[in-house]
């Protein structure tokens, strides 16, 4: 909650009006949503596979250091793609008109700890119902770091930005702790509750399947290049949660971002939904590889105003989105992923110290447009 | 260890190296039809029959257990990239050598999948397949003699009859709108020059509609003929009364297409079928919302549409998406968002 809140010029009205805009170009894509989207999400899904395939392939003899670099490259860069564009879309139901049982947000299952189903709920759900929004929203600071001025500070945020490199590391066993509320779900009468040892059971289960995957049964096929395959799949694993790390803190995290009330939320309009969806978010510019390794995350702010669309269409998306931040006179934040990785980590640092309160608390423009 | 207890043990295996995946995700890349796989069948020719009509040559997959003459198929067909699913008779013999099916395809006005297959599919193509069903076949003990009465393309299943199994006495009433209508006309007078077959042509758009109770003029002897009848509901309608009115129900055996004739409207009776639940919806309510009201358990989510925690089969009817207006029809596998979705007409949601 910065002292200015940037959408106050905005009445009610142009509000509303912004939303049935947003809402106009939701439609246009999805009455032209057809056999070329099917077509890529079906040769972006094949490649992936083949592209894992041949690197493990190679790792077989990694022993050989070129067969080392080549195959751990292309398996992270396979990891990514499965995390990224393939799984994080399909699990939004990005590709559930098709129609294909296969390729669907109710049984796509991906190369991660968190089970698809426990991701879809803190995910789909908490965060993406609830974007930025104070309290309910726990993707801000995921729950171990202070991303605001305005939350408390505790002197266990002086380590933050250790944390935050830890989480980077072994990310996929952030997000597994975190869609568990593991924190929360530790203390004592919490932690036997059935609902909770049974979604536990599954993340273990989870685990236990890819780290046997990765570590031993890749490992041990590999023979005499057992030590290397093993250093192989560590380092895919991660380079792939670094990389989603980053771009994922592109998303909400840099400067100029807007975080939100809890009571800013209650009874809030398709439009002012959008608007909060506008004003959290953040993109990354770059070339269309940088987009596609992203998983088009780094159009997240057209990936929060429309997390259904298929993700291959952002880009498209994101010229007329772009036009209505400009006609509303809002700020469309993006930059190159090393400003926007800079960014973050520079509000992670910054926060890790205490901050005096902004003297003027920033009114809340919602509550006046209700009282207007 | 017994070879079967053997091969499951080297499956689970090498399930363990491709998890999450299984190894039939990346086996389905190289070889989608192999032994094994979902049922599909790869489209390796369309010959067109009439102006909208084709028959389409199918490679069914190495699971395909084989049909009996008469039955039709399942086909799942992406048309724009979305999956849908629509019933065809098989009109190959059984017997065919190449081990290659044909399903015959008439082009319906609107037809999504139908006009797709007539007029825009490609050799080349997969096509999801089930098993072949339906009970509309030949008896295993041959009739003396028989009556196959069709119309349009309810000439279909007789015609995978008539390919495969020859009786001594066989009859053929068929009604098309004019002679370049008759699906398989050359066909059908080829057999009849070989005295295999005796065909009556009705061309209603000049003869006007069969009246079924003058069929006597066209084959007198119809009661003592083993009949089966094809064609849209008016003709199986009528024909069933006749036949029951003569006391001769048990010889005539009849196929429905159902045309999906789906209902669509504001609001409708919504039925909750898990739970055995029937309420009224308006057009206006989430069916979500219906649901809660009335009691049922439904999963729910964020509540507006983006985080697809709620979605449910849709196992009849159809419903309206409240955002876009789009309205979606039920069939095999179709899920829907109950939070943003309402009844526009009767509808059977699973819960």
């Amino acid at each position: 909650m910065t002292a200015i809140d940037p959408t106050a010029h905005l009445t009610a009205e142009q509000i509303e009006e912004l939303g049935r805009e947003l809402d106009a170009i939701r439609d246009e894509v999805i009455a032209d949503r057809g056999e070329k989207d099917a077509a890529y999400i079906r040769k972006v899904i094949s490649v992936q596979r083949k592209l894992e395939l041949a690197s493990r392939g190679v790792l077989l003899f990694s022993i050989f250091p070129p067969a080392w670099l080549i195959g751990t490259a292309g398996l992270s860069v396979a990891k990514i793609m499965d995390n990224m564009e393939i799984g994080h879309n399909v699990l939004h139901g990005q590709w559930d008109w098709m129609r294909d049982p296969k390729i669907h947000s109710t049984t796509w299952e991906w190369d991660h700890v968190s089970p698809a189903e426990q991701w879809k709920h803190s995910h789909n759900e908490l965060h993406h119902t609830y974007t930025n929004v104070i309290g309910k929203d726990n993707d801000l600071g995921y729950g171990i770091m202070r991303v605001d001025e305005d939350q408390r500070w505790h002197p266990f945020h002086l380590g933050q930005p250790l944390w935050n490199f830890l989480n980077a590391c072994f990310f996929e066993y952030g997000i597994a702790a975190y869609d568990l509320e593991l924190g929360k779900n530790l203390q004592k009468r919490r932690r036997r509750s059935p609902e909770f040892r049974a979604r536990a059971r599954a993340v273990g289960r989870k685990i236990r399947k890819q780290v046997l995957k990765d570590y031993v049964i890749h490992p041990l096929l590999s023979g005499p290049s057992f030590l290397t395959t093993l250093a192989a799949t560590f380092t895919a694993n991660l380079v792939r949660n670094i990389w989603t790390h980053s771009v994922i803190m592109c998303g909400h995290f840099p400067e100029g971002v807007q975080v939100f009330e809890r009571r800013s939320v209650k009874g809030e309009t398709r439009g002012q939904w959008y608007l909060r969806q506008m004003m959290g978010s953040a993109n990354i510019s770059g070339s269309r590889a940088m987009h596609f390794m992203t998983g088009n995350l780094s159009h997240q702010i057209e990936h929060h105003l429309f997390p259904d669309l298929p993700s291959n269409r952002y880009a498209e998306v994101a010229v007329k989105v772009r036009a209505l931040f400009e006609k509303y006179e809002l700020e469309y934040v993006t930059g190159p992923l090393p400003k926007q990785v800079f960014s973050a980590w520079h509000k992670v640092f910054r926060l890790s110290l205490p901050n005096r309160k902004p003297k003027v608390k920033t009114p809340d423009h919602r509550q006046e447009l209700v009282a207007a | 260890m017994t070879s079967t207890a053997l091969r499951s043990r080297a499956w689970k295996l090498l399930e363990m190296v491709t998890t999450p995946l299984l190894p039939s995700d990346y086996l389905d890349l190289v070889s989608p039809l192999r032994a094994g796989a979902d049922l599909r069948g790869r489209i390796e020719a369309v010959h067109p029959e009439t102006g909208d009509a084709a028959t389409v040559v199918i490679r069914p997959g190495r699971g395909w257990r084989g049909h009996t003459a008469g039955q039709y198929v399942r086909v799942g067909v992406d048309v724009d990239g979305r999956r849908l699913w629509r019933a065809y008779s098989i009109t190959s013999p059984t017997d065919r050598q190449d081990g290659r099916i044909t399903i015959t395809v008439k082009a319906i006005p609107d037809g999504k999948v139908s006009n797709h297959l007539v007029h825009r599919t490609t050799p080349g193509t997969l096509v999801q397949l089930d098993q072949p069903a339906g009970d509309f076949v030949l008896p295993p003990a041959k009739p003396a003699k028989v009556l196959y009465l069709t119309a349009g393309s309810g000439v279909t299943p007789v015609m995978g009859m008539l390919r495969d199994t020859g009786f001594d006495d066989v009859v053929m009433v068929h009604c098309a709108p004019r002679p370049q209508d008759v699906i398989f006309r050359n066909e059908l007078h080829g057999l009849v020059a070989d005295e295999k077959l005796r065909l009556t042509e009705v061309h209603t758009a000049t003869d006007g509609r069969l009246d079924i109770a003058r069929l006597g003029e066209l084959v007198p002897d119809w009661a003592e003929r083993e009949t089966w009848a094809c064609g849209p509901e008016g003709l199986l309608d009528a024909a069933e009364r006749h036949w029951a009115g003569h006391g001769v129900q048990e010889r005539l055996h009849t196929e429905r297409f159902r045309p999906r004739v789906v209902v669509t409207g504001d609001g409708g009776e919504v039925t909750f079928s898990a739970t055995g639940r029937t309420v009224d919806a308006d057009g206006a309510t989430p069916l979500l919302d219906v649901g809660e009201e009335a009691g049922v358990l439904m999963p729910s989510g964020c509540r507006m549409g983006i985080c697809f925690g709620c979605v449910t089969p849709l196992k009849a009817g159809a419903v309206r998406d409240l955002r876009t207006g789009e309205i979606t029809e039920a069939e095999p596998g179709v899920l829907i968002q109950t939070c943003v979705s309402a009844a526009a007409g009767p509808c059977d949601i699973e819960r």
